[in-house]
């Protein structure tokens, strides 16, 4: 079901013939066209703002990129990481913003699981989607908030009903080829009391330099229920990466996001988690690796909206080259949300002399009986760890690896998901070139 | 023909301090040497330098392994060729776990010439020698699943090192106080093991300040360092002496040596 758009570029016209080819549902259709005019309104980000202020796009050209739409080749497929030897509930793939194969195994679908493109989802499950599309990502919120809600195309939808456990896990790979637009957007609803694992990742095509990435997820997770849902960025060195990520986790429900962040030229995540029932829990997780001159920002909220809830927060990052990570995280309480347990840290192993971590913690609280607490390290790896590895005939190359693998390990302790460990590892621990 | 490990005029300068001021000493492989002498001596400079730590710089001299200059090899080839260090204070890695870490350094150590990618030893031969290994050393099994050193107890570290030093069967192996910190049963234990251990078949050159670790493994020499330089070499009867009479005969009869090595203390003090 691929759709075609002739005009090229983000002008009106090119927008209208996007919204023909897609043939959406009113609704829809009218929540792009919304956010379609916000984005003609919104402003690219002010250089001075909080946000923007580390983080330097000025080199970044919409022009250059296009509406998603027209013929793409699945044998451009790269293999996915995430997915090796793991029986799967159902997988989907695509190619450049256009959605290609997907299949939801049968018991599934027989107990009421959608598993499919959101495109599809729209137009198929149109009164569920327009339940909860938009609910967690504000597309007011800058350019690329609007851009993504305006013209999001392929993606992933997942609904897991009431009370249904669905223990093999989703997978959704996500290519990009060169010099293509990503507008992919992921919605998960896990009803009161299911539980699931989805993993999504995202790479670019063998050979493919650049790209954009301007993407949303949104985590739905009802009272009771336990989702896991990981996210790897894994694309080229000329991608450009904005994407608006949340959560709305309800009473007594479970969420544990991780999220690996290897690639792409300059990202500029919003990765939110909102704890808006009692009881609700949250984990995140996130390793990052930054080589070349990466620069990878990230900005995080914990919110507490709600009584005796708890987050749990940890990013790792290691920096080689002259990359460059800007990590901003805050745990914000309601005055309502009493007896929170907020915890976030941030590591970083800087590898090389050039490279550079940001780390700035932040906590903005309004109950008065709450316990949150917050660090953060920056540090080059300890050459009297080296010297010891050494001594044990490690060469210095390998020493580094084992260290910085082992620097992980406490988040891949944290993950529950073995081929996630593995592959995230794995991919890591290559990464690592000489250590000077 | 036996290995030697031949430690010729060594001078060393650590932060462009001198701490070793030409020590010499020969060990063949099988005997045991005791190094003793007061508190900053040079003893553990003398084997940091040895295994090529690089904040140990040398200035002069050579240590020979047979006819290989260690000197000429970084810290990873030297543990290749056979040296080993147990270390006072040994180095936590954390989230590397201890069996991970052993099987990698003894594929390295008993393939000199592995390149880096190259096939970890099977995982079940490892484990079967790892764990014959730990049971005769009488460590628990859930140790090995631990990560380096973090964590743990003075006492564990020696442990460890002394499983590493079983694991690696070095040629020769410099043992940095690897019983303080032990109480002495685990004293006891841990001399039993390096006698087994090393005995015969390695050249073990121990830094202690007990009596106990000797009485396990009787040194065929015992050098006194004082000043940066090994002032006397004896038998195990100058072991003896030490144990029972401390330095002060030595520093008697080296009384320039004395005067530098109270410099030295004084400096780092």
């Amino acid at each position: 079901m691929t759709s075609t758009a002739t005009a090229t570029g983000f002008s009106q016209e090119a927008f209208d013939a996007f919204l023909t080819a897609h043939g959406e549902p009113s609704w829809c259709t009218d929540a792009r066209r919304d956010a379609w005019d916000l984005f003609q309104q919104l402003d690219w980000p002010a250089r001075n703002a909080e946000e923007w202020m580390r983080t330097d796009i000025r080199t970044f050209r919409l022009d250059r990129y296009g509406l998603p739409g027209g013929e793409v080749d699945n044998s451009l497929l790269p293999p996915a990481l995430l997915s090796e030897g793991v029986e799967l509930g159902g997988h989907s793939t695509a190619i450049d913003s256009v959605s290609l194969d997907g299949h939801l195994e049968q018991q599934w679908a027989d107990k009421g699981v959608l598993f499919c493109s959101l495109g599809t989802a729209v137009r198929e499950h149109g009164d569920l989607v327009r339940k909860y599309f938009g609910r967690a990502v504000d597309s007011s919120y800058d350019r690329f908030a609007a851009l993504n809600t305006a013209c999001f195309s392929g993606g992933t939808f997942l609904y897991v009903p009431r009370g249904v456990v669905v223990d093999q896990p989703f997978h959704c790979l996500t290519a990009l080829t060169d010099g293509a637009t990503d507008l992919s957007r992921t919605l998960v609803v896990l009803e009161e009391g299911a539980q699931a694992t989805l993993m999504s990742e995202m790479k670019s095509t063998e050979g493919a330099e650049k790209g954009l990435h301007c993407g949303a997820i949104e985590l739905m997770v009802a009272p009771g229920a336990n989702l896991r849902f990981v996210n790897l960025q894994d694309w080229a060195h000329g991608v450009w990466h904005f994407a608006h990520q949340r959560a709305i986790v309800d009473r007594d429900a479970t969420l544990q996001w991780t999220i690996g962040a290897l690639g792409s030229k300059l990202a500029k995540v919003n990765q939110h988690v909102e704890l808006v029932g009692q009881g609700a829990h949250s984990q995140v997780n996130g390793v990052i690796f930054t080589e070349g001159k990466q620069h990878l920002s990230y900005h995080t909220l914990q919110h507490h909206r709600a009584p005796h809830t708890t987050s749990d927060f940890l990013y790792k990052s290691a920096l080689q080259d002259s990359s460059r990570t800007v990590w901003r995280g805050m745990i914000k309480v309601d005055p309502e949300a009493q007896k929170t347990d907020g915890y976030q840290r941030n590591d970083n192993l800087v590898l090389s002399a050039k490279a550079r971590a940001d780390s700035i913690p932040g906590l903005e609280i309004e109950a008065d009986d709450v316990r949150c607490t917050h660090g953060s390290t920056s540090g080059r790896v300890d050459e009297e760890q080296i010297f010891y590895c050494q001594s044990r005939g490690f060469t210095r190359k390998e020493a580094a690896r084992a260290i910085v693998a082992g620097f992980f390990q406490q988040i891949f302790d944290r993950i529950t998901i073995e081929s996630v460990r593995e592959s995230l590892g794995l991919a890591v621990a290559r990464k690592v070139r000489e250590y000077e | 023909m036996t290995d030697t490990l031949r430690i010729e005029d060594l001078h060393v300068a650590v932060e462009g301090k001198p701490i070793l001021k030409g020590a010499s000493l020969t060990i063949n492989r099988g005997e045991t040497h005791a190094l003793m002498g007061p508190n900053g001596s040079g003893k553990s400079t003398l084997g940091m330098a040895t295994m090529g730590h690089p904040h140990y710089e040398v200035t002069g001299g050579h240590v020979w392994l047979n006819d290989v200059d260690l000197l000429e090899l970084d810290a990873d080839e030297r543990a290749r060729s056979g040296v080993f260090m147990a270390f006072q204070r040994p180095m936590a890695i954390p989230g590397v776990k201890l069996a991970d870490f052993l099987r990698h350094a003894t594929t390295n150590v008993r393939n000199p010439d592995r390149q880096e990618g190259e096939e970890l030893i099977p995982m079940r031969e490892f484990r079967k020698e790892l764990k014959s290994k730990m049971e005769h050393l009488q460590i628990d099994m859930e140790f090995a699943r631990r990560y380096v050193n973090d964590g743990f107890s003075g006492g564990e570290m020696k442990r460890a090192e002394i499983l590493q030093l079983a694991m690696l069967q070095p040629k020769f192996a410099v043992l940095d106080e690897t019983d303080s910190g032990l109480d002495a049963d685990a004293v006891r234990l841990a001399s039993e093991s390096i006698a087994e251990i090393g005995g015969d078949k390695m050249g073990l050159l121990i830094i202690t300040h007990h009596d106990k670790l000797l009485e396990h493994n009787p040194p065929d020499f015992t050098h006194v360092m004082l000043g940066g330089r090994i002032v006397e070499t004896g038998g195990i009867e100058l072991a003896h002496e030490l144990h029972e009479r401390g330095y002060e005969r030595i520093r008697e009869e080296y009384p320039e040596a004395a005067a530098e090595n109270r410099e030295m203390a004084e400096a780092s003090a």
